[in-house]
């Protein structure tokens, strides 16, 4: 895959020139097309006082670059505010950042009128983290499907009969009658999350964003969403950006992952690469604490980074995990930002352990 | 497992819902053993039944019981006996307590956490206030609270910390059996870890056994002395989780276990196809035969519990 990111700071300019790692397209596709890009992003929320007085930013996304190409899957792993739901919706359109772009298909998203913005809605599905949560109550399934093409000026009433029978056989909701007339309650959590990607998918978006889509699933489900999600990627080329804070998950998932911490990229990396050879210590607290079914678990005691996650308002100095950071160099973490650093190809980490 | 240790055990428990519907099977003839000082994992998918077994044990129903029988022995007395108010001036929060789900989530917004810990002191033991706050202080620093939150609010804490605020309450009268219902499944993953720490260490220093309910197998591996796996309102599986975590043996164990992706070792995760029976009227025979790759004639029968290597397991392959 052809991305590039870089945690970037002010003043040290360090955009990583490309590696050689190659690509992990498929071969119909010599040279990936980028789809997006995100550039320098910085996603600020103004903190008022008493509704008017300024009184600081939350820096939810601070300096994330990186590269999707077409039909390429990455995954985003960060624990709960450290900024990747406020990036996934910068790239929904969403938010507007304050500094740096979102680049689809060469066009800047904040350039676009509203009537562009609408079809680039149409390109980019959105799957919910908790499927219930996300489907109108009193609304049918074939309703809720029909919406979507409804809000785009899809109007053929036989197009729509063909695409959501084209959708649910997709996401094998079979045999497709017994369902459209049922509402979101009558279906169990992994049929909702399967209307939730049907929906997703019935513009025929050209990108897939899927904002921790197992969480709220059985373990005996999840493979089965996963597995649903990575044949629809194949079949039709599309790009996939997973946000999880489960690193088990994304490994079956992704070709590349992305560490999100405090609202900065900290590492990425090959998904083999990254669990083999984790370089920056909050990836190695992370696959530290993430266990894997054994008894043994029981019997030791985990060694994890003190204290938690610091507030977006005044986030530490330079780097953001120094505080919590058991590799800590005095005099140059908590002075300086650490630029991207490259220790191996494809591998990058914004630590000064591999300076 | 001598019989003499027992804190906990459950004889032939069903717990039956009136709904519009019908009657809804949640438990059903469950048989349990917890030795003081162990933990045990219920594990079990969504609708199985684990959150109303937990309920049915410390007796917090609904209103719309249809049936509740069973014998239930905590330290050899069978609480079954006691009427509602002994009950709870004798069982529970003074033998039992629970840290129920989303615990977190619902702490008073309007009390400070430290009169909230404190609180079930005051009711259940009329310890005075003083008294109360001082214990409160000693578990905050048990869980690993710091003890100047005593006078913060629920909204000023992290989740990690809202929940050992809320695991500190259900310790505070130190009870020998705490519930932790998905104790969690809402946290992150470092903050789940640390939890998980101090629970290990709660349950070294104070001896107190734990029911841990969950559908999650891996981070359930944290604690389990022994596992009971159950599906569709009965107990298939109770193994030392030594032998559970390495060779389930149930059929369902297994393809569970096969669910789970996992981090440091190869291995594709599969799924299990087909969905758990309705609790309104579950099949006759085994209530897994429908989705069993290792169903056979047999299994139109309802199997009873075998025991194999002195673990528990209630299928046909091991008759």
């Amino acid at each position: 895959m052809s991305s590039v990111i870089s945690t970037q700071s002010q003043g040290t300019p360090q955009r990583v020139p490309q590696s050689a790692t190659g690509s992990t397209v498929g071969p119909e596709q010599p040279s990936p097309k980028t789809l997006l890009s995100v550039e320098d992003l910085h996603v600020w929320f103004e903190l008022k006082r008493f509704g008017f007085l300024h009184a600081g930013y939350v820096q939810a996304v601070d300096g994330v670059n990186f590269d999707l190409s077409e039909g390429g899957a990455i995954g985003i792993v960060g624990e709960s505010g450290c900024g990747k739901t406020t990036l996934m919706k910068t790239i929904l359109g969403l938010y507007e950042p304050i500094r740096g772009k979102v680049v689809f298909r060469g066009r800047d998203l904040s350039a676009l009128t509203a009537r562009d913005m609408q079809a680039y809605r149409g390109e980019v599905g959105y799957v919910q983290q908790d499927p219930y949560g996300a489907l109108p109550p009193f609304m049918r399934v074939e309703q809720i499907l029909v919406e979507p093409m409804l809000v785009t000026g899809i109007k053929d009433r036989e197009e729509h009969k063909q695409r959501i029978r084209d959708v649910l056989t997709e996401v094998k909701m079979t045999p497709i009658d017994d369902f459209l007339t049922k509402f979101p309650h009558m279906l169990s959590g992994g049929q909702q999350q399967r209307i939730v990607i049907a929906r997703a998918m019935i513009l025929n978006p050209r990108l897939i964003v899927a904002d921790e889509p197992v969480s709220m699933l059985d373990a005996s489900v999840r493979v089965e969403i996963l597995r649903l999600l990575e044949k629809l990627q194949e079949s039709h080329n599309l790009a996939v950006i997973y946000i999880t804070h489960d690193l088990s998950t994304v490994r079956y998932f992704s070709d590349e992952i992305y560490v999100m911490y405090a609202g900065k990229l900290v590492e990425r990396a090959e998904v083999n690469a990254l669990l083999r050879n984790p370089m920056h210590p909050y990836t190695q607290a992370l696959l530290e604490a993430t266990p894997d079914p054994d008894y043994r678990n029981a019997l030791t005691y985990k060694d994890l980074p003190p204290g938690e996650p610091p507030s977006l308002v005044n986030p530490p100095q330079a780097c953001r995990f120094h505080p919590r950071c058991p590799h800590k160099i005095d005099g140059l973490c908590d002075v300086q930002l650490p630029p991207d650093f490259v220790p191996e190809p494809g591998h990058h980490a914004a630590c000064w352990l591999y300076r | 497992m001598s019989e003499a240790n027992l804190l906990l055990r459950v004889e032939d428990l069903r717990l039956y819902f009136r709904t519009r519907r019908g009657i809804v099977q949640a438990v059903d003839g469950v048989n349990l053993k917890l030795p003081s000082n162990e933990a045990m994992v219920i594990l079990g998918e969504s609708g199985c039944g684990k959150t109303s077994l937990s309920r049915a044990i410390l007796r917090l129903l609904p209103n719309n019981v249809a049936t509740y029988t069973g014998k239930i022995y905590l330290n050899g007395h069978n609480t079954m006996e006691l009427n509602d108010e002994s009950y709870r001036r004798q069982i529970r929060w003074f033998e039992m307590s629970m840290v129920p789900q989303a615990a977190m989530n619902a702490l008073n917004p309007v009390m400070k956490v430290g009169d909230q810990v404190a609180e079930p002191l005051l009711v259940h033991k009329r310890v005075e206030k003083a008294e109360a706050l001082e214990q409160a202080a000693w578990m905050f620093e048990q869980v690993g609270v710091p003890i100047d939150f005593l006078n913060r609010y629920a909204f000023e804490l992290s989740g990690g910390m809202r929940q050992r605020v809320a695991l500190a309450m259900a310790l505070i009268t130190l009870p020998s059996l705490v519930f932790l219902d998905e104790p969690t499944s809402a946290l992150d993953v470092l903050t789940q870890a640390n939890i998980f720490n101090v629970l290990k260490d709660i349950k070294r220093e104070l001896a107190v056994s734990f029911i841990l309910i969950t559908h999650d197998i891996a981070t359930s591996s944290e604690l389990a002395d022994t596992v009971a796996v159950m599906y569709a309102g009965e107990i298939v599986e109770v193994s030392d989780a030594r032998h559970f975590f390495t060779e389930p043996l149930h059929p369902y164990s297994r393809l569970l276990m096969d669910s789970v992706p996992r981090l440091k070792v190869e291995q594709e995760p599969t799924f299990i196809t087909g969905q758990p029976p309705s609790l309104i009227s579950p099949p006759s025979g085994c209530r897994f035969a429908p989705r069993c790759p290792s169903a056979m004639q047999r299994c139109s029968d309802a199997p009873p519990t075998f025991q194999k290597d002195g673990r528990q397991v209630r299928c046909w392959l091991y008759a």
